[in-house]
Order: C-alpha cells, then sequence, then structure tokens
C-alpha cells in the first residue's frame, strides 16, 4: 500500500483496478493549505494519459506487475501468438501492445511478457537477436567509402541502415534497444 | 521543466549561494535602517501552533518548530515594537520543487501596523532587495518579464475567484475544495505580468489573523505572489486570547479526527496574548525568493545541499 507522500516519477500504481504509471508528479501546497499532489498517469493497459490530483489522505494499491518467459510463435491479421513457456499455455498480444518490439520478433524468439493479473502489457525482447536480411540492394564494387550505410528490409519488414557490404540473404545482429546495425553474423 | 542532473545542479548552486547571501544581507539592511530588531528564538518547542495541514516533527518530548510565531508574539508582549528573525523552520512531508521540509524563514513584526500598511512594507523590503541585486524594474522569471514598480496588483481571494476560477468562492468553500481549487485555478496566474497581493482570505480553523469587521468570515490575511510562488504570508495580528484558544482548540479537534498528534495547547502564549498591542506580522520563504531571483524553477538549485545528500 502507497500514501501520496510516495508519489513519484515511474511508481506504478492501481487506479479502479486498471495498472497506472505515473509520468510526470507536482507537490503543490498552499502555505495553510492542503498539500495536492498533481499527477499525469499512464494506463498501461490502454495507454491512455489522465491527470489526476491526490490528497495526503490518499492510499493507493501497487500494480503489481509479473514478467513471464514466453517464446514468440507467429504473428496473424495483427494479433501476435507467443507461448509460455512452462505451461505451454498460448496468449495473444494486440499490434498495439507489443509496440515497437514488432519489429524484431522472430518465430521461437525467447522473450519476456510483460503481465497485469494475467492481462498482457506489453514485451520485453532480449537486447540483441539476429535477423535475416530480404531485400537489399547489391553492393556497388566501386563504393569504397568506408562509413557508407544504405538502407536495407528484414525479415519482419523493419527497414535498417546497415553498412554498404551487407548483401541480401545474409544475417545480422540488431541492438533492440535502439534498433540500430551491430554486426553481421556468419553462418 | 529543467532535468536536474548533478552537473546542472552544482553549476546552478555555484551562482545562487552567493546570491542568496547578498539577498540575506540585503534583507538585514533594510530592517536595520528600519530599527528593527533582529531576534533569535529557540527551534524546539513545547507547543506549536496547531494547524491541520501543518506537520511538525517531534523531537524527545519537544518539536521542532514549523514557524518562529509564537515565540515572537510573546516577545510583542514583552514591549518589543519591531523584531525581525532569520531562521530555519520544519514542516514534515513537505517536499517538492517549491517546498523543502527545512526552510530558511524570514518572519517580521511590527506593532501599530495592520495587514493593509504591511503590504506597503513588503513592496518597500523587496523592491530594496531587488535594487542590491540589479533588478530594479524588471524581474525576469521562468520566460516571464515581470514589472516591478511599484505599487504592485492587490487582489482579494474573492475577486480573484471570479476571474480565474469556474466557481466561486462561495461554492468552493461549500464544495469544502478551496486548497485544492488555490492550486488548479488561481495560483498559476498570480504574480505573473507584477506581483499581486490576493488579500481578504476565509477563516480557517487555527488562524492567527484577525477576523475583519465588516465580514467576520474573512480574516485580514494577504499572500504575496510573484510569477506563480507563494512568496510572503502576512496579516493583521489577532489579540484577543479568548478567540485564539477556541481557534486553537477547533484546530486541535481536527488534528485529532485526521489521526494526527494535537500538540499540547500553548498555554503560556496564550496568557501573553492579551499584552500584544495591535500588530502585524508576515514571513517570507527565502529559498523561494532566492529562486526568483536565481530564475530558478527548484529550490533544490537554491539551496548548498538538502539533508539527504550529506
Amino acid at each position: 500500500m502507497y500514501t501520496a507522500s510516495d508519489l513519484r516519477k515511474g511508481l506504478r500504481i492501481k487506479i479502479d483496478g486498471e495498472p497506472y504509471i505515473i509520468v510526470e508528479f507536482t507537490f503543490v501546497k498552499p502555505g495553510k493549505g492542503q498539500a495536492l499532489y498533481r499527477c499525469k498517469l499512464k494506463n498501461m493497459l490502454t495507454g491512455a494519459q489522465v491527470e489526476r490530483n491526490f490528497r495526503s489522505v490518499d492510499t493507493f494499491e501497487q500494480a503489481d506487475l509479473q514478467e513471464k518467459k514466453m517464446q514468440f510463435l507467429y504473428a496473424s491479421e495483427g494479433k501476435y501468438c507467443f507461448m509460455d513457456s512452462e505451461t505451454y499455455e498460448q496468449i495473444f498480444l494486440t499490434e498495439e501492445q507489443v509496440g515497437e518490439a514488432k519489429n524484431f520478433l522472430v518465430d521461437n524468439l525467447e522473450v519476456e511478457v510483460l503481465l497485469f493479473e494475467n492481462r498482457p502489457l506489453g514485451v520485453s525482447l532480449p537486447n540483441f537477436v539476429d535477423l535475416v536480411v530480404t531485400k537489399a540492394e547489391p553492393w556497388a564494387k566501386g563504393d569504397t567509402v568506408s562509413g557508407n550505410t544504405k538502407p536495407v528490409t528484414l525479415q519482419t519488414g523493419y527497414q535498417i541502415q546497415v553498412p554498404t557490404f551487407i548483401e541480401e540473404g545474409e544475417k545480422i545482429r540488431v541492438d533492440t534497444r535502439t534498433g540500430e546495425y551491430l554486426t553481421r553474423v556468419k553462418g | 521543466m529543467n532535468r536536474i542532473t548533478a552537473a546542472n545542479l552544482w553549476r546552478a548552486r555555484g551562482k545562487n549561494i552567493p546570491l542568496r547571501n547578498l539577498i540575506l544581507r540585503a534583507i538585514r539592511l533594510f530592517f536595520l535602517r528600519r530599527h528593527y530588531l533582529e531576534v533569535e528564538t529557540p527551534y524546539l518547542i513545547p507547543a506549536p501552533a496547531p494547524e491541520i495541514y501543518i506537520d511538525a516533527y517531534a523531537l524527545g518530548g519537544l518539536y521542532l518548530h514549523t514557524s518562529p510565531e509564537l515565540a515572537m508574539k510573546r516577545l510583542l508582549a514583552l514591549g518589543y515594537h519591531r523584531i525581525f528573525q532569520i531562521c530555519k523552520c520544519f514542516r514534515q512531508g513537505e517536499k517538492g520543487a517549491k517546498h523543502l521540509p527545512e526552510f530558511t524563514l524570514l518572519e517580521w513584526y511590527r506593532v501599530g501596523s495592520n495587514y493593509i500598511s504591511l503590504m506597503e512594507e513588503c513592496e518597500a523590503m523587496l523592491a530594496s532587495v531587488f535594487g542590491r541585486i540589479g533588478k530594479e524594474k524588471k524581474l525576469l522569471y521562468q520566460g516571464q518579464a515581470i514589472d516591478l514598480s511599484l505599487p504592485w496588483e492587490r487582489l482579494t481571494v474573492e475577486d480573484a475567484f471570479r476571474e480565474f476560477a469556474p466557481l466561486s468562492l462561495g461554492e468552493v468553500l461549500k464544495r469544502d475544495c478551496f486548497d485544492e481549487a488555490m492550486a488548479v485555478y488561481i495560483e498559476p496566474h498570480l504574480g505573473v505580468k507584477r506581483p499581486t497581493f490576493l488579500y481578504d482570505y476565509p477563516y480557517h480553523p487555527g488562524s492567527l489573523a484577525r477576523r475583519k469587521e465588516k465580514d467576520p468570515s474573512f480574516v485580514e490575511r494577504f499572500e504575496l505572489y510573484i510569477g506563480g510562488l507563494e512568496l510572503i504570508n502576512g496579516f493583521t495580528e489577532l489579540t484577543d486570547p479568548e478567540e485564539q484558544r477556541i481557534r486553537f482548540c477547533e484546530a486541535r479537534k481536527l488534528r485529532e479526527q485526521a489521526g494526527k498528534d494535537p500538540y499540547p495547547l500553548a498555554e503560556r502564549f496564550l496568557s501573553a496574548l492579551a499584552a500584544v498591542p495591535e500588530a502585524a506580522g508576515a514571513a517570507l520563504g527565502i529559498d523561494r525568493l532566492t529562486m526568483l531571483a536565481a530564475n530558478s524553477d527548484h529550490i533544490e538549485e537554491v539551496v548548498a545541499f538538502t539533508g539527504e545528500e550529506l
């Protein structure tokens, strides 16, 4: 249980049964008056932002989030299917819930799915994922200027800048935190 | 808002610590020239003034004072006529961009004065302080150019609600959301183009201000706002011990109902109050004044350290 004085940016609390994260927080108090805790909150299920003012007497339940190891199985019609690595139970996430992670989801990838009371909120990826280049302009032999890059398309449809020597069909390693090319993967 | 990083913080403090000292010296000079006596009173006291929303730290059977008000009025009762004090005050749970649980207060009292003449003294004092730090005419605060030419704006609380809030002061009081409405609708507009004295506050339990003769549901109290910052609280002092006792009991009851320490009743203060002549007094937040002068939006930038950093 939290009280209003525990409120701070980044804290996750439960309001009306839904998980919220505090994105902005201001303590306001007229000299002789009652303290007011002004918060901007983001609903972690819907992404909607709301503004709420709390008083010192207000108390909050912690939004308990769990992370579960799951395997990505497939995507179909905007639904992303994951399987619990322990129970083999399958769940579906929407494109919105998957967010940026969709660019790096390859079949059988091990991820952590963030859950709130068994409702999925999002996915956290391993830091590095290997992906196949499915479309690339051939390397112009004359281009020897180092540091030059070209755009290629990966198996997930994600477009990325890579060094000019990368060819179609090759595998590359991508940093999922920055979305940037890291290195070529042999084999 | 600027993100506080360690490097930013120390760069700001490097400028603000000397500025703060300059402000303190200017304040002392102003009051000494007006024949005020600088006094010191204990920080550890047996009975703080009971206020429902101001919480003192308890310490070994005593309390850290939340303001030097009761002790300074004891001095008025003893015959001191013009006194000021610059001291640390302590209020539990107050922490934010404009609040520290340990902060510096300037408090001063003048016998024969009332809240109207006190507003003028606030103007004179701040004009003199701003002048000494090279800000005679204009103050640039958080992107706003605040016109400092005298006299400053005066606005009753009732008129402020009429002007800025979607509901009247009467309705706000009926719904018991005065503080929230002040914070949300009123304060952001105050002192933005020029400093604003907001005055004639509705009575609240525990108040030490005199009631208005014409309408006793209001007290003769003002707050000075500059750039949206609440800087000075002042009022005509209540000198009737019986009424003060009733107000203290009222506030203690509210504290008890809220599950808070009601504090012992300040009996010695109450018996001394009969000897306090007509007077007015005000308190100014030194940290906030430094924020204004330094164009800083965070109170931690104007102190050498916060307690947590040590």
